[in-house]
């Protein structure tokens, strides 16, 4: 599988997962999507930063092509999956009650 | 850019006393599973070549599976700032927590 699938593929069952497991789905609420909006821009930045200096780089084989602010378009994917898989439990384990305060 | 992403949300946590840290428990519950599966990932990327690093800008220190230190770092550092920033959020705007009583 390339960069590519593998990113789409995390997306989509990030998503999955959220809306049907969830009784409180992220994608459904503020809270996320103020998260989201907040967390973007610095993604974006450090994104540049890794890959507009080439501490990180890819192989042209693994990714479409797009680039936004220097780094593959499929980090944005990645990203989301990341954060949304992360919160999702976070917020999970909240409502089971642990360490809530 | 790990240190970038440290003081850009660590702040967080004393100047509006959000408590990840301190719930330490649940914090390592939430990163944990998650991170392992991009850990995994990641491994399999180095492994086929999607990604490299260029040796001479990383600290050169390696753990299994050929992964550097710095990502291993960043599968903590990265998924503890948008927890700081989740509870953050919905500190400031309470009415955007989530319900407990369902």
């Amino acid at each position: 599988m390339t960069y590519s699938q593998i990113a789409i593929a995390a997306a989509i069952i990030a998503i999955i997962i959220d809306l049907t497991v969830s009784s409180q789905p992220l994608l459904k609420r503020r809270a996320f999507w103020a998260s989201y909006a907040i967390i973007l821009p610095f993604q974006l930045l450090t994104n540049w930063w890794l890959t507009s200096r080439n501490i990180v780089m890819y192989s042209p084989d693994a990714i479409f092509g797009l680039r936004i602010a220097s780094a593959p378009a499929e980090d944005l994917l990645f990203g989301f999956a990341l954060i949304l898989g992360v919160m999702g439990i976070w917020e999970y384990l909240g409502r089971r009650g642990i360490s809530r305060e | 850019m790990l240190l970038f992403v440290i003081f850009g949300s660590f702040w967080l946590e004393i100047v509006l006393k959000i408590g990840v840290l301190r719930r330490i428990k649940r914090t390592v519950l939430s990163i944990l599973p998650i991170s392992t599966m991009f850990l995994i990932w990641d491994a399999y990327a180095i492994r086929q070549g999607h990604w490299f690093f260029d040796r001479e800008k990383i600290l050169g220190i390696y753990g299994p599976f050929d992964i550097p230190l710095e990502e291993f770092l960043f599968f903590i550092i990265v998924p503890l700032a948008a927890i700081m920033t989740i509870e953050a959020v919905t500190t400031v705007n309470k009415h955007w927590k989530q319900r407990y009583d369902v």
